[in-house]
């Protein structure tokens, strides 16, 4: 056994010199919320349970194993062959045991967090809806203070930081451009759908996790009780997207609260807005909704990664015809693509609005290697009409 | 049950063919079942060095080895190739070599079957990995890149990678079907005379009950994936909330199979495990009834808690409770299994050889697995868990440490009687301890790094896991290469060593040791009677 010693010193030494290291978590990251709080406390529990069992039992087998060998000419015990009666007994005692650890110590505080948790609606002040769509989410307000905001949150690293062509950030891979923002205190019931395959919203200090399915509608809840910044990310395997797609929450005061979502409607509202543009004033914002949105999968180059996403570089979509004789956009269209989306191209109309789309357009037209010849220019009020 | 034997009789002359033909050909329970574990062998390693890739790509924050839509092909192949290219077939190896001997019969009932079941293997393992090099010359765009659940709607997305691993499961899933009946026509049918099944090797109880796992469940899997099939080709909407569909349907399917599977690849482990340690405890196991009354109700309990695997899915409240409740019962019979195990070793005469290290290491581990997996069970706290690295060190302790070092444990307790040879108790045992701690340094960092918050199966990470993940694939490494030395250990036992003696081991217990090492090429020619 000089082995499974070695080991074991071997393995505590190997612990010690990390837990020297200051930003290590060994457990789940401090709960913010009464779901995480409760999840937290069940697993402590159960984590010392199973390992106390587990250290009860495996003394019980050192013990036999150092004391009953062979080479220390320990003779097996003559078999008494137990009778039937005996040996049901002996496995009925540990039997019993079980039964009240798994369903009496454990199984009641289980059943307490499983029917807390899946109770979304008492006591819910506001409903928030949540899409997740690849590689990105999209948060919309349903009700109250904030009721009509809508936006949609990207991951904010930089390219150079993923490929160590940069120094990484603190908060490399979990930043994003818009976080969502939540009251303190309040109870917020959450709608969560996909729009095209499964994602997960989790953020580990919440204690809260669901699937977002397209097609039908997840309900979960959250209650931050502490201000600060909480980070997760996407836990479904959705594509090659799926660890670029982090969760940023930013829980503020309420009177915060209330003063975010003013501004915020104020700025929607000035989006919402259409006007004519110049194409200066298209190219730019363009370029920033590419790089933003479509770059994922189309490059920032326009080359795509085909045969799954097609170059933009001289694509007979991009640089084709978009509106017929009579005004009308046309079908299989640079702007019913965008639009409408087709196959694993998502459709933009309910993330974008129209100055974004008509923007993006007009960049994917005349930048990334493609001079328009026709229709070289979308205006917002174009895609304003083609939504109707 | 000699008519069985009868019918062969083209088999029974000595001069069986030889070369390369002897094996395409053969139809000899002990050729196929040497084919099957060095099948598996090969795969375990092709299955390791796909991982060693993904672990590289892991060893610090950054992407710096592989783009995520390959990082993401390599997880899933990694887990369809060590699943049913390599535990699987390793089991049924280990079935085809021992249960005729350990039965007292002349051959496996089916030996034409046999012969099919394992040539089913190759192709499929080729159809699985050809993705890859298909991409290399620009045609489709690599394997499935969604895990090796197939989750729609991803998978109706994904591209040709998809359509072979649906293929390949539909041919590993028949060769699988086919092992199982063997099995079962072989132990009901061609026992020998006074071997009742009340006292059958606790191996052939494993099997038996595997076998029936495979062929209630295989069918649903392959129903799922053509399901899958149909959605991505012909315009079916299954899985399609568009076409009234629903793609959770999908995973009920999958883990209606999918949670057995873990039994399948388990159960022949428990088998022989009690045997093992019996051997080298010189004392007869504990409770060989309780065990196999436990054997069942451990069957019986997989194929109901299927859904744990998606608790944060959404269900209703009720269904929580009875997935959780019933998953958690799970622990009652195994807990019977391992107060048997403890109890064959109490008060035994125990010595340490290899198979006997491998099989306490293995419980220990193994033990590990089992607990983490009743908190898992707990459905609040696995909306943390489920997902995350919390649940990737979990069930590589059930199916590594369960799995693969319980199959290693069997390898080299029976490789003396298979070659003939004694392999190097001093390499064996070497093996051991580089394979157990390398393993625990792998996998104790993602625990950690599973409850901090790092989901699985993604390519990149956060800083705070850096060092963590490095830890990890330092271990993986090592673990890795370890197995180079297990290669070289069975291959320097088939070609010679010390003479092994037909009991090879002193306690050693069971018709597969009154043979000669090797066994003849017929074993049993004379039937014999267990009283
Ligand atoms: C050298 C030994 C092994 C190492 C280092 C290893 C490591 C890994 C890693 C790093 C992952 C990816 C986790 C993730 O990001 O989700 C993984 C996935 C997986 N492995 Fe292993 N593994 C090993 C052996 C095995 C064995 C023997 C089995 C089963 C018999 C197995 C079954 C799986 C499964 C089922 C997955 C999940 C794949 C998925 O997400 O679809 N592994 N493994
Ligand atoms: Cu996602």
């Amino acid at each position: 056994m000089q082995g499974m010693k070695k080991f074991g010193v071997g393995a505590v030494a190997l612990f010690l010199s990390l837990s020297a290291r200051a930003d290590y978590t060994w457990n789940f990251p401090e709960p913010v919320t009464p779901m995480a709080l409760d999840t937290l406390h069940v697993h402590n529990k159960f984590m010392l349970i199973t390992a106390v069992i587990f250290v009860a039992v495996l003394a019980i087998m050192i013990y036999s194993i150092v004391t009953h060998r062979h080479s220390k000419g320990h003779k097996p015990v003559a078999d008494k062959a137990p009778s039937t009666a005996v040996e049901i007994f002996w496995t009925l005692i540990p039997f019993a045991i079980l039964l009240l650890i798994d369903f009496v110590i454990m199984g009641i505080p289980a059943y307490h967090s499983v029917v807390m948790m899946e109770d979304t609606r008492d006591q819910s002040t506001m409903v928030i809806k949540i899409t997740g769509s690849q590689w990105r989410w999209q948060y919309e307000y349903l009700d109250g203070d904030a009721k009509g905001i809508k936006f949609v949150s990207n991951l904010a690293t930089t390219n150079d930081q993923m490929h160590n062509e940069a120094d990484k950030g603190e908060h490399y891979l979990l930043e994003v451009d818009n976080p969502l923002v939540l009251p303190v205190g309040e109870k917020v019931r959450i709608l969560m759908t996909a729009s095209d395959v499964l994602h997960n919203w989790w953020v580990p200090q919440f204690g809260s996790s669901r699937v977002a399915v397209p097609g039908f509608i997840r309900e979960t809840w959250v209650q931050v009780e502490k201000e600060g910044v909480y980070r997760g990310q996407c836990k479904e395997l959705c594509g090659k997207g799926h660890g670029y797609m982090p969760v940023v929450v930013n829980a503020v005061s309420k009177q915060e609260f209330a003063q975010w979502a003013t501004k915020k409607q104020g700025e929607q509202q000035a989006a919402n807005d259409v006007k004519e543009m110049t194409k200066d004033e298209l190219l730019a914002q363009g370029k920033v909704v590419y790089e933003k949105n479509c770059a994922v999968c189309h490059q920032v180059t326009g080359a795509g990664l085909p045969p799954a996403f097609p170059a933009l570089t001289g694509s007979k979509i991009a640089t084709g015809p978009i509106f017929g004789a009579d005004g009308k956009y046309q079908k299989d269209s640079h702007l019913d693509r965008v639009l409408n989306g087709k196959g694993v191209m998502p459709p933009w109309k309910s993330t974008l609005n129209d100055t974004e789309i008509a923007a993006v357009i007009t960049y994917e037209r005349n930048a990334l290697g493609n001079t328009a010849a026709v229709d070289g220019l979308v205006q917002p009020t174009q895609v304003k009409a083609a939504r109707e | 049950m000699s008519t069985t034997t009868v019918a062969h009789h083209d088999e029974h002359h000595d001069d069986h063919p030889t070369g390369i033909m002897r094996w395409l050909t053969t139809t000899n329970h002990k050729d196929i079942g040497t084919m099957y574990l060095t099948f598996s062998l090969v795969m375990f390693l092709v299955g390791g060095s796909m991982i060693l890739g993904i672990r590289a790509e892991l060893f610090k924050p950054g992407l710096q080895l592989m783009n995520p839509e390959f990082f993401n092909q390599l997880i899933g192949v990694h887990a369809l190739i060590m699943i049913f290219a390599a535990l699987m077939p390793a089991a049924t190896g280990f079935a085809n070599w021992m249960l005729p001997l350990q039965i007292g019969a002349p051959d496996m009932a089916l030996p034409r079957l046999n012969n099919w079941g394992f040539w089913i293997l190759p192709p499929s393992a080729i159809l699985l990995t050809l993705p890859f090099t298909l991409a290399l010359f620009g045609v489709g765009d690599g394997a499935l890149a969604t895990g090796w659940t197939f989750y729609p709607p991803l998978s109706v997305q994904g591209g040709i990678g998809v359509d072979f691993a649906i293929f390949a499961v539909h041919l590993l899933g028949i060769s699988s079907v086919l092992g199982s009946i063997n099995i079962i026509v072989t132990i009901y049918n061609m026992r020998a005379p006074g071997m009742t099944l009340m006292k059958m090797p606790m191996f052939a109880w494993g099997w038996l009950i595997t076998a029936f796992l495979l062929i209630a469940t295989i069918p649903v899997l392959a129903g799922a994936v053509t399901m899958l099939l149909t959605d991505r080709h012909f315009g079916t909407h299954f899985f399609d909330a568009a076409g009234g569909g629903d793609p959770i349907m999908f995973q009920h399917l999958f883990w209606f199979f999918g949670h057995p599977e873990v039994y399948i690849l388990l159960l022949p482990v428990w088998g022989f495990i009690p045997q093992i340690l019996q051997t080298f405890s010189r004392k007869p196991m504990y409770g060989y009834k309780a065990q196999v009354y436990s054997l069942w109700s451990i069957g019986a309990l997989a194929v109901v808690v299927w859904a744990h695997h998606f608790f944060t899915a959404g269900m209703p409240v009720p269904a929580l409770l009875y997935f959780m409740y019933s998953t958690m019962a799970i622990s009652l019979p195994l807990a019977v299994l391992f107060y048997c195990w403890i109890r064959t070793m109490w008060k035994g005469s125990m010595s340490f050889e290899t198979p006997m290290l491998f099989t306490v290491g293995w419980i220990i581990l193994f033990g590990i697995g089992g607990l983490t997996g009743l908190v898992l069970a707990d459905v609040a706290a696995d909306a943390q868990y489920h997902n995350s690295y919390f649940v990737v060190a979990h069930f590589h302790y059930t199916l590594f440490a369960g799995g693969i070092m319980g199959i290693m444990a069997g390898v080299y307790y029976w490789l003396p009687k298979m070659t003939g040879h004694m392999y190097n108790e001093k390499l064996g045992k070497t093996h051991f301890w580089l394979t157990a701690i390398s393993f625990n340094v792998t996998f104790i960092p993602q625990f950690f790094v599973g409850l901090a918050g790092m989901p699985r199966r993604i390519p990149d990470y956060a800083l705070q896991f850096a060092e963590f993940n490095m830890i990890s694939t330092v271990g993986a490494f090592v673990l890795g290469l370890s197995q180079l030395l297990f290669v070289y250990i069975i291959i320097s036992c088939v070609k010679g060593g010390k003479k092994a003696t037909d009991r090879v081991w002193e306690g050693a217990q069971g018709l597969e040791w009154t043979l000669s090492s090797p066994p003849p090429y017929h074993s049993f020619t004379e039937q014999p009677v267990v009283k």
